[in-house]
C-alpha cells in the first residue's frame, strides 16, 4: 500500500468515525440544548438563543430527583452485590463440581436467561405482597438477583481456568472456598467487570417492574420518576424532561466516562496475563 | 486426578447452588409454571373464578391476527437490530481503538446511549421524528427540500423508526465489549501479519474477527434477548401503533395482561414467547459453541 | 400453593406488626394519576396535607401512580395481590372494567342523608353519565376534561379570516382550513389548517365527530357498541378526508404529545385537544389564540374525559366512610377551584364556578368557560365492559382507516364484529 493511499484511507476512516459520532451524540446534544434554553427554542436552533436554568428549577420543583437518584444508586448496588455473590457460588459449582442433577439444574438456570422477570410481574407482585416487601427497594431487586446470565457467563470463564492452578492451591492447603477466592475470582475479573457493566446499565434504565412495585418517593428509581414528565394530556415539554434527564444521568455519564478507562485497562491487563 | 471425594463434591455443589436456586425458584420457575398452568384456564374476573378451558387460549392465539402481526414485527425487529447493531459496534470499536483525531470525543459519543435511560431518550427521539418541526424533517427539508414526513404515524415506517432507536441504543453499548476485546489482542499478531504483507481487510477477517468470537457470542446472546425485551421506547414513541404496526410480542403481552386484564391469554402469549426464545437460544448456543471452540 | 406455604410464616410475622401499627387512626391509601404537566401532583399533595391537618383522626397516603394507564394497572395488580388502595382516581371509562373485576363498591351505601343525595346531584349530568350504572353511583368526577378547538388568531388574520370567529360547522372547518393551509415554493406544506391528533387513543377526539354527527358509540349498559353505524362511518370518512381529499390536515397518525408544540410553532392554525392543555397553551403560545367548542354537524358535541374517584373493596367500614368524607371535601367549591386553576381541568360542579376565586379566574381568562358551556352538549366517553380491549380494537380500526390501510366502512365493520364477540357474554 502506498503512503498517500494509506493516508486517504485514514482520512476517510476518521471522517466516517466522526460522522457516526456526531449522529450518536445527537440525542445528548439535543438534551443539552433544550435543557439550557427556554421552551420556545425546543425546535429552533439559533446560535444566540438566550441561556437559562429555569428548566432545571422546574424539573427539580416537580420531583425530588436527588432522592430518586439515591434510590437508583442503592438499587443498582444491591442488585450488583447480590448477583456477584450468588452467581459466583453457583457458577463455581457448575464449573468444578460433579453432582447428581448438575445438567438438569444448569438447564433450569439457563431457562432464567429467557424467562425475564419482567414477564412475570403479576405473580412476582403477589410474592412481594406475601413477604410484605411491596414499596421497598429490595422488592425491586430480588427477582433479578439470581441471574441466569451471570451464572452462565461466570461458569464459562471458570471453565477456561486450568485445573492445574486450583490443584496447586489445594496442595498448599487451601479449602475449596479458598481456591475460589484466591484463584477463580481474581482470574475472572474481566468477566465481573463486563457483567457488572451490563447489570448496572440495565438496572439503571429498568422501568416496568419498578413502576409496578414502588409507591412512594422513598423507593422510586430515576426512570419511574422521569416518567412523571411524559404526561400525555398536555403536550410533551421537552425542555423540562431533558433538564431532568441530564440531572439524573449527568453523574452517571461522568462516572462511566471515568470508569470506562479503568474498565478497558483492567480487561487488557487480564487478557495479557 | 482431583482430590475432592465424590460424596463431598455432591454436597459442596448443592450447597454452593442453594442460595441462587432459592431465588431462581421463588421469582422465576414457580411463577413461570403458574403462568403456564394459567394458560389452560380462563381469566378470573371478580365475579367469575377461573375455570379449566383446555387449549382454548391457544386456539384463540393461533386465530388472533394481532398475534401473528406482532410475531412478524418482532422477527423483523430482531433481524433489523441484531446484525446492524453488532456490525456497527465492531466498526465503532475498531475506529476508537485506532489513533484517531479526537478519539476521546468519538468514544464518548458512542458511549452516550448506555447512560441515558431509554424511557427518557424516547422523548428526544420523538422530537427528532416529529413531522414538520422535528429535527429529521428540519434537516431533510433544508438539505433536500423534502416535505414533512410522518415517520411514526405511518404504518410503513413506524417499526423502522423504532428499530433505528434500538440500534442507536445497542451499538453504543456493545461497542464497549468489542473495544475491551480488541485491546486484549496482542499487537505482535497484527505486526507479524503486516510484515507478511497482509492488508487491513485480511488482517481483520483472518486475525481480529476470529479472536473476537467469544465477545460476539456474549454480545449476540444479549442482542437476541434484547430484541424481545427492549420495548420501553415503544410506550412513548408509538404505543404500538398505527394499527399494531410497531407492536412487539412483549409489548402485546403487556397490553393484553396489563391493559386488557386478560391474564390467562397474556400467560398463553408468554408461553409462546418463551418457546420462541428457547428455540433461538438453543440454536444460537450450538452454533456459537462450535465456532468459538473451533478457533 | 407451594410458594404461599413457603412464604406464609414470614408474612404472618410481618403482618401482625403492620396491623398493630395501623390500629390507632384511620389509614387511607389513595392512588392518583397525573396526565397533565405542571402542578397536578403537587396540588393533590397540598390538598391532602391540608385535609389531614384539619382531620387528625385520618392519615392519607396519596400515591402518585403514573399515568392513567399505570394507575389502573397498579390498582388492579395491588387488589389481586390483596393490597388494594381504599380510594383511587381512575379513568371514568374504566368503571365497567372495575365492576367486572369486582374491585369497587358504590358510593350509595355511604351517602344516606338527604344532603348527601343533593351533593351527588350537584355534579354536571354529562360527567355523571360515566359514573353511574344500574342506578348506582360508582364514580365521583374529579379530574375531568373535554376536548375543545384552539385557534391561532394571527394565522386567521393572515389568511384573511376574522380572527375572532372559529369554525362553527364541519363544512366551515374545511373551508377555513383550506384558506389556512400554506405551501412554500416547492409545494411543501408549511402550515396546516387543522390538527386532530390520532396517536394512542384516537377514539376520544373521533368520538367528538361521531357525537356531532348524531351517533352514539356505545349503549349506557356498556355491553353493545355501534361502530358500524352509517353515521359513525360518515364521521370517520370526514376525518380521513381532512387529509386525503381536502388536504387541510397532515396525513398519517398525528402525535398527541407533539400537538401543542406544533400549534405554538405555527405548524397548524387550529388544533383539537383537551381542556387540560389550557394552562400550557396560555403560558406558551407566542401569539393570540382563541378557544371554541368543537364544530357541529347535526349538533354540537364532545365526549367527556378524565378521571373519577372510586371506592375500593376490601376497606373497612371506617376507611370507606373516611374516604367518602375526603372526596366530599376535595370536590367542594374552594378546593375544586384551586384544583381547576392549577390544572385546567373542568370543575365538575356548578357551584364551584360561582366562587369568587373562579369568577376572578374566568374574568381574567374567558376561554376557561368554553369547556363548561360545552358540557351541555357533551356525552359520555366511550366505555364498555372490557373497555381497554374494546376501545383498543376501535383504535386499531381508526388507525387503519386514517393511514389508508382499510376504508372506513370495512375497518369499522370488522371492529364491530370483534367487539360483538367480546361483549356477547355481558348481554
Amino acid at each position: 500500500m502506498t503512503g498517500t493511499g494509506f493516508d486517504l484511507d485514514r482520512l476517510l476512516n476518521t471522517l466516517a468515525a466522526w460522522a457516526l459520532a456526531l449522529l450518536w451524540v445527537l440525542p445528548l446534544a439535543y438534551a443539552v440544548w433544550t435543557a439550557f434554553h427556554p421552551a420556545a427554542f425546543e425546535a429552533r436552533f439559533e446560535l444566540l438563543a438566550p441561556l437559562t436554568l429555569d428548566n432545571f428549577e422546574k424539573a427539580s420543583n416537580a420531583a425530588p430527583f436527588a432522592r430518586y437518584f439515591l434510590n437508583t444508586f442503592l438499587l443498582v448496588s444491591l442488585i450488583l452485590a447480590g448477583q456477584f455473590f450468588l452467581c459466583t457460588l453457583a457458577a463455581f459449582a457448575f464449573a468444578r463440581f460433579e453432582f447428581p442433577g448438575r445438567t438438569f439444574l444448569f438447564t433450569l438456570v439457563l431457562l432464567q436467561l429467557l424467562v425475564m422477570p419482567d414477564i412475570l410481574m403479576v405473580e412476582n407482585y403477589q410474592t412481594m405482597r406475601l413477604l410484605n416487601l411491596v414499596d421497598t427497594i429490595p422488592a425491586i431487586a430480588l427477582p433479578y438477583i439470581a441471574s441466569g446470565f451471570g451464572i452462565f457467563l461466570l461458569r464459562q470463564t471458570f471453565m477456561t481456568i486450568p485445573r492445574e492452578l486450583d490443584e496447586a492451591a489445594r496442595v498448599e492447603g487451601a479449602s475449596f472456598l479458598g481456591v475460589l477466592w484466591k484463584v477463580y475470582i481474581p482470574l475472572a475479573k474481566p468477566t465481573y467487570l463486563a457483567y457488572g457493566l451490563v447489570s448496572v446499565s440495565h438496572h439503571w434504565n429498568n422501568f416496568l417492574w419498578p413502576l409496578i412495585v414502588t409507591n412512594s418517593v422513598d423507593t422510586r428509581p430515576v426512570t419511574v420518576g422521569l416518567s412523571i414528565f411524559s404526561a400525555i394530556d398536555s403536550g410533551v415539554e421537552w425542555s423540562v424532561i431533558n433538564a431532568a434527564t441530564l440531572m439524573t444521568s449527568g453523574p452517571l455519564l461522568i462516572a462511566f466516562l471515568l470508569f470506562q478507562r479503568q474498565f478497558v485497562q483492567s480487561f487488557m491487563r487480564a487478557g495479557i496475563k | 486426578m482431583r482430590d475432592f471425594t465424590f460424596k463431598r463434591d455432591w454436597i459442596y455443589g448443592w450447597l454452593l447452588l442453594l442460595p441462587a436456586l432459592v431465588f431462581l425458584f421463588a421469582f422465576t420457575h414457580i411463577p413461570a409454571v403458574t403462568t403456564f398452568l394459567n394458560s389452560f384456564f380462563s381469566t378470573p374476573r371478580g365475579r367469575r373464578p377461573a375455570k379449566f378451558i383446555g387449549v382454548d387460549n391457544y386456539e384463540r392465539m393461533l386465530g388472533d391476527p394481532v398475534f401473528w402481526k406482532v410475531l412478524w414485527n418482532n422477527l423483523w425487529y430482531a433481524l433489523g437490530t441484531i446484525p446492524v447493531s453488532v456490525g456497527l459496534a465492531i466498526v465503532m470499536a475498531l475506529w476508537v481503538n485506532e489513533k484517531l483525531t479526537g478519539r476521546s470525543f468519538v468514544r464518548m459519543a458512542y458511549f452516550t446511549p448506555t447512560v441515558l435511560p431509554l424511557i427518557a431518550v424516547a422523548n428526544i427521539w420523538m422530537f427528532f421524528y416529529t413531522p414538520g418541526f422535528g429535527l429529521v424533517d428540519q434537516i431533510t427539508g433544508a438539505l433536500f427540500g423534502w416535505p414533512a414526513s410522518n415517520y411514526l404515524g405511518n404504518p410503513d415506517t413506524a417499526l423502522n423508526a423504532i428499530i433505528v432507536v434500538t440500534i442507536w441504543k445497542e451499538a453504543g453499548f456493545f461497542m464497549i465489549f468489542y473495544l475491551a476485546a480488541l485491546q486484549a489482542i496482542p499487537v505482535t499478531l497484527k505486526e507479524a501479519a503486516q510484515i507478511e504483507g497482509a492488508g487491513r481487510w485480511t488482517i481483520f477477517w483472518r486475525i481480529t474477527f476470529p479472536l473476537l468470537m467469544p465477545t460476539t457470542l456474549f454480545v449476540c446472546v444479549n442482542a437476541v434477548i434484547n430484541s424481545f425485551r427492549l420495548v420501553d421506547h415503544i410506550f412513548i414513541l408509538t404505543d404500538g401503533g398505527p394499527d399494531n404496526a410497531s407492536a412487539l410480542l412483549l409489548f402485546y403481552i403487556y397490553e393484553v395482561a396489563f391493559r386488557f386484564w386478560e391474564t390467562a391469554y397474556g400467560a398463553t402469549l408468554t408461553v409462546a414467547l418463551l418457546v420462541l426464545l428457547s428455540l433461538l437460544a438453543i440454536g444460537q448456543f450450538f452454533f456459537f459453541d462450535r465456532k468459538v471452540h473451533y478457533k | 400453593m407451594l410458594k404461599s406455604t413457603f412464604l406464609k410464616a414470614v408474612a404472618a410475622t410481618a403482618l401482625s406488626f403492620s396491623t398493630w401499627a395501623s390500629a390507632q387512626a384511620v389509614d387511607l391509601q389513595f392512588y392518583f394519576p397525573v396526565a397533565v404537566g405542571g402542578k397536578a401532583a403537587e396540588t393533590i399533595q397540598e390538598l391532602t396535607d391540608a385535609y389531614v391537618a384539619q382531620n387528625p383522626d385520618v392519615t392519607i397516603d396519596a400515591v402518585y401512580a403514573g399515568s392513567y394507564q399505570d394507575t389502573v394497572a397498579k390498582a388492579i395488580t395491588a387488589s389481586r395481590g390483596g393490597n388494594p388502595p381504599q380510594l383511587s382516581v381512575i379513568l371514568s371509562v374504566d368503571m365497567f372494567t372495575l365492576i367486572d373485576e369486582d374491585l369497587i363498591i358504590p358510593f350509595d351505601d355511604f351517602l344516606t342523608t338527604e344532603e348527601d343525595k343533593k351533593w351527588v346531584d350537584g355534579f354536571y349530568p354529562a360527567f355523571m353519565e360515566n359514573s353511574q350504572t344500574g342506578g348506582k353511583t360508582y364514580g365521583i368526577p374529579f379530574q375531568r376534561s373535554t376536548p375543545v378547538l384552539y385557534w391561532n388568531k394571527e394565522a386567521f388574520e393572515a389568511a384573511g379570516l376574522d380572527p375572532d370567529v372559529a369554525p362553527a360547522t364541519w363544512a366551515e372547518m374545511v373551508e377555513f382550513g383550506k384558506k389556512l393551509t400554506k405551501k412554500d415554493a416547492s409545494g411543501n406544506v408549511t402550515q396546516w389548517g387543522v390538527r386532530i391528533p390520532s396517536s394512542g387513543f384516537p377514539y376520544w377526539l373521533f368520538q367528538g365527530l361521531a357525537i356531532e354527527n348524531g351517533a352514539t358509540l356505545a349503549n349506557a349498559e356498556g355491553n353493545k357498541t355501534h361502530f358500524d353505524d352509517p353515521k359513525v362511518v360518515e364521521a370517520l370518512q370526514y376525518l380521513v378526508d381532512l387529509s386525503t381529499k381536502d388536504e387541510v390536515m397532515a396525513p398519517g397518525i398525528i402525535e398527541w404529545g407533539a400537538t401543542p408544540k406544533a400549534f405554538f410553532e405555527g405548524q397548524t392554525a387550529m388544533m383539537w385537544t383537551s381542556t387540560g392543555n389550557l394552562t400550557n397553551v396560555r403560558d406558551n403560545a407566542p401569539f393570540k389564540f382563541g378557544v371554541a367548542m368543537l364544530p357541529k354537524k347535526e349538533q354540537r358535541g364532545a365526549p367527556t374525559g378524565g378521571g373519577n374517584f372510586y371506592l375500593f373493596k376490601g376497606a373497612s367500614e371506617e376507611q370507606s366512610k373516611a374516604a367518602v368524607k375526603f372526596v366530599q371535601w376535595i370536590t367542594a367549591p374552594e378546593q375544586s377551584a384551586k384544583w381547576t386553576i392549577a390544572t385546567g381541568y373542568v370543575a365538575p360542579r356548578a357551584e364551584t364556578w360561582e366562587t369568587e376565586t373562579m369568577k376572578a379566574y374566568t374574568a381574567d381568562f374567558a376561554p376557561a368557560l368554553v369547556a363548561r358551556d360545552q358540557l351541555e352538549f357533551a356525552k359520555a366517553e366511550l366505555s364498555t365492559y372490557q373497555n381497554q380491549r374494546v376501545t383498543g380494537i376501535f383504535n386499531d380500526a381508526l388507525a387503519a382507516a386514517i393511514t389508508g390501510k382499510k376504508d372506513a366502512a370495512t375497518a369499522l365493520k370488522e371492529a364491530q364484529k370483534q367487539a360483538d364477540e367480546i361483549l356477547a357474554e355481558y348481554r
